[in-house]
């Protein structure tokens, strides 16, 4: 149940940040992909204020164990492989064409009308069929 | 000396409490706050084991919005109405975030803020493709 309230808490932080910071505007996100536009600097400032906590929450979790629980995670190996770069691009592109990336489609959707579900539902058809996607890939392409 | 956009303000306060959200889910849970990890896991059946915290932190991302609309309005998001544009964009988020196991929140606040390899090159190719098409969607073809 605790677990649940520290889930609730992170969502309910993370939701309102989204709002707050600019980022369910999708002018702003694409304002920042437009350097050739009207530059839009904003999402430095979201991302420099998101890395601080997070920070010093990974210098504060050395050594030590999550409150409910467990261990943290461990550091993933640093193999930068083709599903990485790959995927990367993609969303990119994706990001680029909507100003959506997932966190902000789901904070958005109270407000920001029809185009929000439509975008979620594509992006779950697209989570599903990732699974798909990355077995053929994997096998016409072996990544390593 | 003008005075530093309210934007960039707001961008800043809300990065904050976005990694702030990071951190108490890390630290209480011991979970890394990924966005497309967190929704694409409850499609594709990967996160069968935790379900009750994922959707009850993504219940915290969509309502703490809902809270706050009264006092901190958006009228709009400047989504796009194109139908076509909004199925593409969803579909290529959706398939890349999972191929590339991770977005904005899990890459880019999460992972660089543990200086992560991989964290860093997704975040470099995600904003690179996302400018180019921007650049090439609307600048040349005039579709966003």
């Amino acid at each position: 149940m605790k677990r649940l309230f520290f889930a609730f808490l992170a969502g309910g932080l993370f939701g309102a940040g989204l709002m707050i910071s600019g980022m369910t505007d999708t002018s702003k996100v694409q304002g920042w992909l437009d350097v050739f536009g009207n530059w839009d600097p904003t999402l430095a400032f979201v991302m420099g204020g998101g890395i601080m906590p997070m920070a010093a929450a990974w210098a504060y979790a050395r050594g030590r164990k999550p409150i409910m629980g467990g261990t943290f995670p461990a550091p993933a190996e640093p193999k930068v492989g083709r599903n990485l770069v790959l995927g990367s691009i993609l969303f990119g592109m994706g990001w680029g064409l909507a100003g959506l990336c997932p966190g902000p489609a789901v904070a958005s959707l109270s407000y920001g009308g029809w185009p929000h579900w439509l975008f979620l539902a594509a992006m779950l058809l697209g989570f599903a069929a990732a699974p798909f996607v990355r077995t053929q890939l994997d096998s016409a392409v072996p990544a390593e | 000396m003008n005075a530093i956009p309210i934007d960039w303000i707001l961008g800043l306060c809300g990065g904050l409490m976005i990694g702030l959200g990071g951190a108490v889910f890390l630290l209480a849970n011991g979970r890394i706050m990924g966005a497309s990890g967190l929704i694409g896991g409850l499609v594709d059946g990967t996160g069968r084991g935790n379900t009750a915290e994922r959707v009850v932190f993504l219940l915290g991302v969509f309502l703490l919005p809902v809270l706050l609309t009264p006092v901190f309005r958006i009228d709009t998001t400047h989504a796009s109405q194109n139908v076509i544009v909004l199925i593409a964009a969803g579909l290529l988020v959706g398939v890349g975030t999972r191929l590339a196991n991770g977005c904005t929140s899990g890459h880019g606040v999460c992972g660089m803020s543990r200086l992560s390899l991989r964290g860093f090159v997704a975040t470099i190719f995600y904003i690179m493709a996302g400018g180019l098409t921007v650049v090439l969607f609307r600048h040349i073809l005039g579709v966003i």
